[in-house]
Formats: C-alpha cells, sequence, structure tokens
C-alpha cells in the first residue's frame, strides 16, 4: 500500500510536467494546428538559461521570472521568423521546420553548455511529506497549478484571452472584428514556450539538466496531450496527470516493463488512444465536409 | 452626400484566375447601396475586395483614404464591418463574448455596455440567448448576432453579405425591417449583396448590377425595379 501511494504521489508530480508540456502542445494545435516536435527542445534550452543565470549567481525566483520572459520572446521570435512565413505551408513542411528548430536547440545547447549532465537547483526545501512526496515535488504540482489557474482567469476574463480563443477558432471572422489575428498566433506561441520552460525548470533537478532532458518528458507530453483530446486544454492538464501516474503504476507492476520500456508506455497510449478514440477523452470531433 | 467608399477599376483574383474586371463604384454616406447579380457575377468577391480579403488590384479609397492592401483587420479598425457569408459565427463562444469580440478595437468601456444593450434591443431574442454558446443558435439568430457583431464596431459602414441565406421568409422580412431602422437610427452606411433582388431593391436607394465581373447597369433603386430586362432576369415576373 505504501509502495502504491507513493508512486502515486511521485506519479502526479512528474504528471503536472507532462500537463504542463502537453498544454504548451495544445495551445499551438489549436493556434496553428500543427504539433511542435520541438516543443521540449524550446523548453530544454530556456532551463540552461536558467541555470546559466543561476550559475552566474542571479537569485533563484529573479532567475525564473527571468527565465520567463525569455522563453516568452524567444517563443515569439520562433513564430514570427520561421513559422509565420510558413502558414500557408503544407504539414510536411511544417515538420521540417519543427525537426530543424529540434537539431539547431539540441546541438546549439550542447555546443554552448556542453552535453554533460549539470545537477540544477531546487527552490523548495530538502525532505518530503511522510515519505510519499518530497517538498520539491509537491512545489511541482503546486507552481503548475497555480500557472494552469492564471491561464484559465486569463483566457476567460480578459479581452485579449478572448481575442485569442476567436482568433483560433474562426481566424477569418476574427480579422473582420479588427483582431490581428498574426500577433494572437505569436502571442500563443510565446506562452505556450514560457508554459514549457516552467515545465523544464522543474523537472530539471529531479532528471538532471542536459541537452535530451526533454525527449522523453516531451513523448509523455504528446501521450497526455492525446489522451486528454488534442482540442482541449484541460484535458491535456488531466491527461498529464494520468499519464504520469500510469506510467509510475505500470513501471511498478507490471514485471516486464520496469524502467526499461516505461518510455515505450507513451508510445502505447498514444497509438492505442488514435486506434480507438481518436479525440482523446476530452477533445472535440472535427467533422470535415469533403 | 458625399461618398464614402469610391472603387476605381478594381480587380480581383483568386489564384491565377481573374473574378473581377475592372469595377468602379461609389457609395454615398449614409444610404444604402445593393450589388445585384447572378452566381458568380462577383458580389461576395467584391465585399472580400474591399476588406483585404482578396487579391486585388486598383484603387479603393474611404473617406477619401486609400484603404486596398490594408490586412483585413486594419480596414475593420477604420470603420468597415463585413458580415461575411456563412454568419462568420463563433460557435464556441457565447453569445455576449461575440457581441464583446466586435469591440476589439475600441477603448469606450461604457460606450460597449451601452450599446450592448442598445443590441438587445434591436433583437430581443439576443438577450435572451445571452449566456448561450452561439453555436446552439438557430440560423435567424446567428444571422442577427453577425448583424449585431459588426455593428459593436461602430462601423461607418457597413458590408452585408447575403443576409437572407438559408432564413424563412418571415425572418428575412423582419431583418430587413430592422436593418431600415439601423440605417435610419445608427447613420451607418451600407452596401448589401443579395440573390433576393426584390428584397434589396426595396431596402436600397442605388443599385449596381454585376454580369461575370464587370458593372452592367447603375442607377437608382426605383429605376432598376422598373427596368423591363432586370425584372425578367432577376426579379422574375
Amino acid at each position: 500500500m505504501e509502495l502504491f501511494l507513493s508512486q502515486v504521489f511521485s506519479g502526479l508530480a512528474t504528471g503536472a510536467i507532462y500537463a504542463a508540456v502537453a498544454l504548451a502542445v495544445v495551445m499551438i494545435f489549436l493556434a496553428i494546428d500543427h504539433f511542435n516536435f520541438a516543443q521540449g527542445e524550446m523548453a530544454m534550452f530556456s532551463t540552461f538559461i536558467c541555470w546559466a543565470l543561476l550559475d552566474a549567481g542571479v537569485p533563484y525566483w529573479l532567475a525564473f521570472v527571468l527565465t520567463i520572459a525569455f522563453a516568452f520572446a524567444f517563443g515569439v521570435v520562433i513564430e514570427r521568423v520561421l513559422f509565420r512565413p510558413l502558414h500557408n505551408a503544407p504539414v510536411l513542411s511544417h515538420i521540417i521546420a519543427f525537426l530543424g528548430l529540434f537539431f539547431i536547440l539540441n546541438n546549439g545547447a550542447g555546443w554552448i553548455w556542453d552535453f554533460t549532465i549539470k545537477p540544477m537547483e531546487s527552490p523548495f526545501p530538502e525532505g518530503s511529506f511522510g515519505g510519499l512526496m518530497s517538498y520539491h515535488q509537491v512545489g511541482m504540482v503546486g507552481v503548475v497549478l497555480l500557472m494552469l489557474a492564471l491561464l484559465f482567469l486569463f483566457f476567460r476574463f480578459t479581452s485579449v484571452g478572448l481575442a485569442m480563443r476567436a482568433a483560433a477558432q474562426n481566424p477569418d471572422s476574427a480579422r473582420l472584428c479588427g483582431i490581428p489575428v498574426g500577433w494572437m498566433i505569436a502571442l500563443g506561441w510565446g506562452m505556450a514556450s514560457a508554459i514549457g520552460a516552467v515545465g523544464g525548470i522543474l523537472i530539471a533537478p529531479v532528471v538532471f539538466l542536459e541537452p535530451n532532458m526533454m525527449l522523453g518528458i516531451l513523448l509523455y507530453g504528446f501521450a497526455a496531450a492525446i489522451v486528454g483530446g488534442i482540442t482541449n486544454p484541460a484535458g491535456a492538464v488531466a491527461g498529464g496527470f494520468m499519464v504520469g501516474v500510469m506510467e509510475n503504476l505500470v513501471g511498478t507492476y507490471i514485471p516486464f516493463v520496469g524502467s526499461e520500456l516505461k518510455l515505450t508506455v507513451a508510445l502505447v497510449v498514444i497509438v492505442g488512444v488514435l486506434m480507438v478514440k481518436p479525440s482523446g477523452l476530452f477533445g472535440r470531433t472535427t467533422v470535415t465536409r469533403v | 452626400m458625399a461618398a464614402l467608399l469610391q472603387v476605381n477599376d478594381l480587380s480581383a483574383f483568386y489564384g491565377p484566375t481573374k473574378v473581377l474586371h475592372g469595377i468602379s463604384f461609389s457609395l454615398d454616406e449614409g444610404g444604402i447601396t445593393t450589388i445585384l447579380g447572378a452566381n458568380g457575377a462577383g458580389k461576395t468577391t467584391t465585399l472580400r475586395a474591399i476588406c483585404g480579403m482578396a487579391r486585388t488590384t486598383g484603387r479603393i479609397t474611404l473617406d477619401g483614404e486609400p484603404i486596398i492592401g490594408l490586412a483585413t483587420e486594419s480596414v475593420a479598425r477604420r470603420g468597415v464591418a463585413h458580415v461575411p457569408e456563412g454568419r462568420g459565427t463563433f460557435t464556441r463562444l457565447s453569445t455576449e463574448e461575440n457581441l464583446t469580440l466586435g469591440t476589439m478595437g475600441r477603448r469606450d468601456r461604457s460606450g460597449i455596455a451601452e450599446d450592448m444593450e442598445r443590441m438587445f434591443d434591436y433583437f430581443p431574442v439576443l438577450r435572451e440567448r445571452r449566456n448561450q454558446q452561439a453555436g446552439t443558435l438557430s440560423g435567424g439568430e446567428q444571422q442577427m448576432l453577425a448583424i449585431a457583431r459588426a455593428l459593436m464596431l461602430r462601423p461607418r459602414l457597413m458590408l452585408l453579405d447575403e443576409p437572407s441565406f438559408g432564413l424563412a421568409p418571415l425572418i428575412v422580412r423582419e431583418m430587413f425591417r430592422i436593418l431600415r431602422r439601423i440605417n435610419e437610427e445608427e447613420r451607418v452606411s451600407m452596401l448589401l449583396v443579395e440573390q433576393n433582388a426584390a428584397l434589396a431593391l426595396n431596402l436600397a436607394d442605388t443599385a449596381y448590377l454585376l454580369e461575370t465581373g464587370r458593372v452592367a447597369m447603375t442607377g437608382p433603386a426605383k429605376e432598376i425595379v422598373a427596368d423591363e430586362q432586370v425584372r425578367r432576369s432577376y426579379l422574375g415576373y
């Protein structure tokens, strides 16, 4: 029972990170209809910025805020420079651009900060709640939930949030209302990049910082987004927590999976959901007239 | 009356296909003008060209200022409200949110609340549906929502693309009655594209007849109604 509970709780903690990554993926998907394969590398790169700031002696929360600001600007610039010119291009062009970005960031980070793993500091004290959840894990869940709450308030109650929802839903109609749809998409990229950076900074103390750190996490993030329904941000978050817990339970209780086949679980989940219920648990079914 | 919108030698393209062949027309401030024509004559394209939603050449000026080549959102912010074909409803947002979206270019908070109330007075059914998801509204209600959303821009010029499309005759008559009231009370100029020529000519004061991307006839709506050939081809009697 003890084992079961501790697996569930630590699953919720990593699930929070999957939720953040899934949410970032969903936000970009809703805006431009494509999966951002470089989402994890963008988060990793931002995490390195945070590490470099900390290394230079900047206090933790200041470094955190500066990194989020960097990640936001970084996302906006990537959209403006790379994806804005591609907005009418076919899906394959997008995939190549995403992969290109992936490798540039991955190798760029390795080139600048080299590929050796680095310990990342945690803002939370050592120790745990009754041996079930470390303070860092509780902090991870707390920060992600706080961020989600802020995002919800932003989209629900501000006019920019409303304009962003409108631009994603019906771009033509949004333009006719005077909404600069292109900038709304760029804003979405900035926010997605910032959300991913929060996930990266929080998970780095657990998995150690290195250029390939986000690879597995992005895979779980994709799985979470697909389980929750790629068209539903709240669903993606729920999917993140579900996948986090499931990953741990499957790894613990199904003997042949262990820790070696854990990543495969993410792929099985992706394929399984797409075969049985492609719209996910909370997604919208899109019907297209042909 | 001064010309609010002046269109000179306007051509429009979809890909390599030329759809409008150098049309010219002008629109009076405060008036209602209608563009008539058969399917494919270029009526919708004319409206889209004004709003920067098609590739165009020629000259379009709003109040003397050129607006051709501007982004759609900039044209909207200059006071041109387009009620598009198919209504352009934000289906997953509430009726009220749809109306709020019409005010994105405005800063006057109190004016916005006032305008919202006025829209509910023009279209009482929207008040009832205020918090309902707009996609669940009936066709007629969505058309009214589209007109109200456009009015929330406080436009000087409203472009209406087939507002009667797919609606029951009774609702269409009601809507045209409201459009006339809006034109008189809000001092909004209107450019109306309609398949239902009889209805449009009844509402409008000026009419243009488009045939395969060219202006075939111009005149006061009363004269156009009386024209033998228009009557046979477009009014069917």
